[in-house]
């Protein structure tokens, strides 16, 4: 119930870390996939990190990353992670609860 | 096959660079540990120390060797590592601290990742290569691998990505350690070993007759030799050590010092007067044979002249030993004391094989005994097969003979009519320098106990079958007995040794009479001597008399003539 009033306190804008490792086609791709579902779905609700694991190695292991590139949401509740390059936008919707 | 392969690689000078892996005995099976800067594959089912080896790998690689290490656990925290591995004494926390390990938990839960569309495994080189930086790690471990399968779903681009890591690995010259759980009819269960293909090990945990023995095997080595059998492995208090057979070949010095039996009189059925240090002796017999009491003495001899032995007793406790070998008065407790002796008591049964062999071992590096007596050995045929028993038979052996340990083995054989040497003494006789018999030999309703040297390698020993006794006071050989059928013993011999003294005293007696019967002639004889001698000088004496007799005569006529004149 807490977590719920904490949620809609900061009005539901979305949290999302995108681990990328660097200029591969797959983590453009996933930047490219991530903006336009953002700015379809959550126009000027989102705040984004891209983070370069190749430059951020210890984040990797903070958040462990396996695959790259990953997507994590961190708000609204629940955590999701979502490994790929978001290429599937039907199922990343689901996964995110914005269908 | 292997020996020409080794001396080739000896004339080329070549040898293939290899990194020690510090695991007790691997090191020799593999000849100088895993391949360097190659992955190596390590599979077997769950619970067969897969983790615990590679682990000790990469200890021992940092203790040993200053070699950094990495360890990438896919299925245990760090904590949980750290924990398991501290009853083995290895201090994780320690290493990590001193910047030479890390220990990198990578969580794949499944439930928690989705997966939409295409990806690679960056992430994982990106850990792994940090974590190889920050320590400058020459080993890497990754245990176990296979949890990616179970946590990411696209099995192409994970085997893709696999691939390249190992690739990747081998461009890092990293010596690498990858663990697998064994599938169904492959290595690992998401064949791994087709990626890994310079070294794979194998490694297996097995039930037979409730007594479990762990064992490994290398499946390949690429680019060397190696052994190739199945070697027995053990998990203790100081992790793993493998059980090579210790020598393949037979060119361990040998010693031609004599060390003396102990026991009064065996010495000189000997032509040396004794065993030759660091050979092995065989005393072999059925129940009841006091063959725990030559070895008794035996350990004392050594022990009196200060030479570290320790007694091995698989049917006795160290207090009854001790105990039943005070009432024939050898004290061992005084030896044991001094520091010279050491006896260990335990059941065959209690582990395998292997594990007898490798406490042995162990005592042998931390005691560093000179004689070792092992009462009896026959009750190690019970724990395995025949196969195994002689198999390990031969590697305590020879473990021995490379330490030059005089070693003695009693072996309690079968009762058997055809006097064919049963198990035991099968699998041991043709190992044994020397082989000493004790045997029951009964007759008129005794049992006697009798010893002979079947063989004594390198010295000229008796032939004889010698009697002995035990008293209070110890073991006694007694003397070769022959009576008119042969050589007797106990009762025969008594009864033997009766009629002789029989004889004796007869002969005795018959000697005393004759001797009488001289005295008493001589006596008739000086009588005699003495009566003629009267007889002589009373005819002497006569005869002078008649002579004077006739002197007075012929002057009275003298006087009478003159006068008629």
């Amino acid at each position: 119930m807490e977590n719920f009033q904490n949620n809609t306190d900061e009005s539901g804008r979305y949290n999302f870390i995108l681990f990328i490792s660097g200029m591969s086609t797959k983590s453009s791709r996933a930047i490219e996939n991530l903006r336009e579902i953002c700015d379809e779905h959550l126009p000027d609700n989102f705040d984004l990190q891209i983070v370069d694991i190749t430059n951020e190695e210890i984040q990797a292991v903070n958040y462990q990353i396996v695959g790259v590139p990953t997507l994590i949401k961190t708000n609204p509740n629940p955590k999701r992670t979502i490994l790929g390059d978001l290429s599937d936008t039907d199922k990343v919707l689901k996964i995110l609860d914005l269908a | 096959m292997q020996k020409s392969n080794k001396s080739n690689l000896e004339t080329n000078k070549f040898t293939f660079p290899k990194t020690l892996t510090g695991v007790e005995g691997l090191d020799e099976i593999t000849e100088g540990g895993f391949p360097q800067g190659r992955p190596t594959l390590i599979c077997g089912g769950a619970g067969c120390g897969k983790t615990l080896l590679s682990m000790q790998f990469l200890i021992k690689g940092i203790t040993e060797y200053n070699e950094p290490g990495v360890f990438m656990s896919f299925e245990e925290p760090s904590k949980d590592l750290s924990l398991n591995v501290k009853s083995m004494g290895f201090d994780l926390e320690k290493l990590k601290a001193d910047k030479k390990l890390v220990v990198d938990h990578v969580r794949v839960e499944r439930s928690e990742i989705e997966e939409a569309g295409e990806y690679d495994l960056d992430g994982l080189f990106v850990r792994l290569g940090y974590a190889i930086d920050t320590v400058k790690a020459k080993r890497v471990v990754l245990d176990t691998l296979e949890s990616l399968f179970a946590g990411l779903d696209n099995q192409a681009i994970l085997r893709a990505e696999l691939r390249r890591l190992f690739h990747w690995l081998k461009e890092k010259g990293v010596t690498a350690v990858i663990t697998g759980e064994r599938g169904n009819g492959t290595l690992t269960r998401q064949s791994l070993e087709e990626y890994v293909s310079d070294c794979v090990i194998m490694l297996d945990h097995r039930v037979i007759e409730q007594v479990s023995t762990r064992r490994l095997r290398i499946i390949k080595y690429r680019g060397s030799t190696h052994g190739t059998n199945e070697y027995p492995f053990l998990i203790d208090e100081d992790g793993i050590s493998v059980l090579p057979i210790t020598s393949l070949k037979l060119d361990n010095p040998v010693s031609s010092d004599i060390v003396s039996t102990g026991v009064p009189g065996l010495d000189d059925l000997f032509d040396k007067g004794g065993f030759y240090r660091g050979s092995n002796i065989l005393v072999s017999g059925t129940a009841g044979t006091a063959k725990t009491t030559i070895a008794a003495y035996f350990a004392d001899e050594q022990c009196r002249k200060k030479e570290k032995t320790v007694y091995f007793a698989f049917e006795e406790s160290p207090q009854q030993l001790v105990r039943n070998m005070r009432s024939i008065g050898i004290d061992l407790e005084h030896h044991i004391k001094n520091g010279y002796l050491e006896i260990h008591s335990s059941r065959p049964s209690l582990n395998g094989l292997e594990l007898h062999l490798l406490k042995l071992r162990k005592m042998i590096r931390d005691f560093k005994p000179t004689t070792v007596i092992i009462d009896p050995i026959s009750n190690l045929m019970n724990v395995g097969s025949v196969h195994e028993v002689r198999s390990m038979l031969v590697r305590l052996i020879d473990m021995l003979k490379i330490n030059n340990i005089t070693t003695f083995f009693t072996s309690l054989n079968q009762q058997n009519e055809d006097f064919r040497p049963d198990l035991a003494e099968d699998s041991v006789s043709s190992l044994v320098d020397t082989w000493i018999t004790v045997r029951d030999m009964e007759g008129i309703g005794e049992r006697n106990r009798g010893l002979f040297i079947i063989k004594s390698r390198g010295m000229g020993h008796s032939n004889q079958v010698r009697e002995f006794i035990i008293r209070d006071s110890g073991i006694q050989l007694l003397d070769i007995e022959l009576g008119p059928n042969g050589i007797l013993t106990g009762a025969a011999r008594k009864s033997h040794e009766l009629n002789k003294k029989v004889s004796k005293l007869k002969l005795q007696d018959e000697l005393n009479r004759k001797d009488r019967e001289i005295l008493r002639k001589r006596k008739i004889l000086e009588a005699n001597i003495e009566a003629l001698k009267n007889d002589f000088e009373s005819a002497v004496e006569e005869l002078s008399i008649l002579k004077a007799n006739e002197g007075l005569e012929a002057t009275a006529s003298k006087i009478t003539k003159g006068k008629k004149k």
